[in-house]
């Protein structure tokens, strides 16, 4: 996450369910790295199968520089675990979805990568996706999606989560610290 | 521990706590076993590498390639037809990683090679009580054992191999308590369609399931696999089935089970797990199975559930767009071109002797290829010595090496745009199977039906006469 405060505009994706799948498509996930996925995003979305765009692309006419924000219908990434979901968003220049629900494994993978999933009531999840390209503000520390034109409102972020991601702290260096309560545990289970 | 009366869910999650929850920061989770494969995996080796660490306990590893394999023979010379040499090269990264960490892999020469879910279970690794975790969603298929397995994203997987620990929330608990036979015809994975058809796509989001009831008991081990499996398909993080004698009976003298004393002490303690009366689950779901059909998808997402012989409904114009249905018309009687019996869904020995016993002394239709992946090399040489494959080719469909294959078509093992494939997978999300490819989930019984006609079809009516 670069910063507290996301400052931009709104790209509305008015379709519910939006499946880890149509994010990245399986076939993109022989990489054994996690760079340059921006491509592979939404790709069947995007492109005819001789690379072209797709002239009818729920994604046509998104300028993604302006509008990293993305709003899509309610359980957005369901379906398998990949990460490479997240990382496809971020390189394809997204830092937050915002959506009325997200599915679990995606919404901990986000977290994990910086790509901040902004849950809403689903009356703004619906304004939003009907005022596309609006402006917005969302600021970690105060879990506030400041929406022009519309309100502000408080979304869920777990305090652990808005710590780690406010000050860019590594989930793995937290667990590692535990040591010595893991090795008490493995000795006092026999494991 | 309180006398409080407790959910099953509860008594693992208690017994594999190494830090509790704060206000502040989530619970520090010991994890017994992580299952490895080649997609999830290279990227969080590399973090380990990057940060100079080990994977601790290599011992509670254990790895198979599964998803981006080929499923057809070697050559003469010994080379798979690898979809891409990107796809080869994960393979051999996986080989790599294992080798160097010390971590035991079942590769191209190994017996048990074969989907994650399936060898697992298999070698007895897969035991009641544990915490399981996986790159992969379906992990929730060992919750049939009784043991807590959820599918984790690759930096979770690095955490677990860095310390055997994972950072976890308490999730919420659903219990769905299925009563009563099933009808003949019906299998278990129609027990789970019904299931996420009646909550919903997003119906378990949030939550562990614990599935119980007279149905579920009734259920063999790999029935109860199918069920677990598609937890995640309704939004769940995890299913569970409390371990009885049908569990105990699966894992004795497996490779990995324990054995002699040892056997008798996990025994005694695996009876312990289970909800205690008067328990509460957040959410409790009541199913009557006997109002459950076999069942198959007609949309885009795996709740999209209605009964073989049903009609496809209105109101989802995406969905009917892309499966080119209209809505009031029978699903039935849809012609068919490709049919896939596999996946970690329906690839044991169960589903291939249901799908054998309505294939036998059949053709499969002109028209329809019919390709059958066992879900390991144990499943495939126990099919074998039972004379399922002959079956099988005799009825005209290719039976194939193990591997996830068409369940996710990453190994190349893909249908033509706009083909009608039913599919005993897990999933019907657009272009899951290939572009423009149209997914219909059904149970193992429904696509041998469906291959034998070259229609989607009852299985029922192929069944008649039989007991």
């Amino acid at each position: 996450m670069s910063g507290e405060v996301i400052v931009s505009r709104t790209f509305s994706l008015p379709v519910e369910n939006i499946d880890t799948d149509q994010i990245i498509p399986a076939h993109f996930l022989t990489t054994t790295g996690r760079e340059g996925l921006g491509t592979a995003c939404f790709h069947a979305w995007r492109f005819n199968d001789d690379g072209s765009e797709r002239s009818n692309s729920p994604l046509r006419g998104h300028d993604v520089d302006r509008q990293q924000v993305l709003v899509a219908g309610e359980n957005f990434g369901c379906g398998s675990s990949r990460e490479h979901a997240p990382w496809a968003l971020l390189d394809y220049g997204i830092r937050a979805v915002v959506s009325s629900r997200f599915a679990d494994i995606f919404r901990g993978n986000a977290l994990k990568n910086g790509l901040l999933p902004v849950t809403v009531e689903e009356e703004v999840a619906d304004w939003l996706l009907e005022h596309p390209d609006t402006a917005v503000k969302i600021d970690i520390g105060s879990r506030s999606l400041e929406v022009e034109g519309y309100g502000a409102f408080t979304f869920p972020l777990d305090p652990f989560s808005a710590y780690c991601l406010a000050r860019g702290i590594d989930q793995l260096d937290f667990i590692l610290q535990a040591a010595d309560d893991i090795r008490g545990y493995e000795q006092e289970h026999g494991k | 521990m309180s006398d409080q009366p407790t959910t099953l869910f509860e008594k693992i999650w208690q017994r594999h706590v190494v830090r509790p929850e704060s206000d502040e920061t989530p619970a520090v989770l010991y994890i017994d076993l992580q299952l490895v494969h080649e997609v999830t995996s290279p990227q969080a080796f590399d973090e380990l590498e990057r940060r100079g660490l080990k994977v601790r306990r290599p011992d509670r590893h254990l790895a198979t390639i599964d998803h981006s394999t080929p499923t057809s023979p070697p050559d003469e010379n010994g080379e798979y037809a690898w979809t891409t040499d990107q796809a080869r090269r994960q393979v051999e990264t996986l080989y790599e990683n294992c080798e160097k960490h010390g971590i035991e892999l079942h590769g191209w020469d190994s017996p048990n090679r074969g989907i994650v879910h399936v060898m697992g279970p298999e070698m007895g690794a897969t035991q009641p009580g544990m915490t399981i975790v996986c790159g992969d969603s379906h992990t929730a298929t060992h919750g049939a054992f009784g043991a807590l397995a959820f599918g984790i994203g690759t930096t979770e997987v690095g955490h677990v191999m860095a310390t055997q620990c994972l950072l976890q929330s308490k999730p919420k608990t659903l219990g769905i308590r299925i009563e009563g036979d099933l009808q003949p015809g019906v299998t278990p994975k129609d027990v789970i369609l019904h299931v996420i058809g009646a909550i919903g796509v997003g119906g378990g989001t949030g939550s562990v399931i614990e599935y119980f009831g007279s149905t579920i008991r009734a259920m063999d081990m790999e029935g109860r696999m199918t069920v677990c499996n598609m937890s995640i398909e309704c939004g769940a993080r995890a299913g569970l089935v409390a371990p009885d004698d049908t569990t105990f009976s699966y894992l004795e003298g497996r490779a990995k089970a324990p054995s002699g004393e040892d056997w008798d002490r996990a025994v005694t303690d695996w009876r312990t797990l289970r909800t205690d009366p008067g328990a509460r689950f957040d959410r409790l779901v009541e199913i009557d199975a006997a109002n459950i059909e076999p069942s198959v998808t007609w949309g885009i997402h795996p709740g999209m559930v209605i009964r073989v012989g049903g009609t496809v409904p209105g109101g989802e114009p995406d969905a009917l767009e892309y499966m080119k249905f209209d809505a009031g018309s029978p699903l039935a009687g849809e012609p068919v071109d490709v049919v896939f019996i596999g996946s970690c869904t329906n690839s044991r020995m169960t589903d291939l002797r249901a799908a054998a016993g309505i294939l036998r002394g059949r053709k499969v239709a002109v028209g329809t290829r019919t390709m059958v992946v066992p879900g390991s090399g144990r499943v495939r040489q126990q099919a074998e010595s039972e004379g399922l494959h002959e079956i099988f080719i005799a009825a005209g469909a290719e039976w194939r090496e193990p591997g996830c294959s068409m369940c996710l078509g990453m190994n190349g093992d893909i249908a033509r745009p706009g083909e009608l494939v039913v599919s005993t997978s897990n999933r019907n999300f657009k272009g899951r199977q290939g572009p423009g490819v149209r997914t219909v989930l059904a149970s193992p019984l429904t696509a041998a039906a469906s291959a034998v006609t070259g229609r989607v079809t009852d299985p029922r009516e192929l069944m008649e006469g039989e007991s």
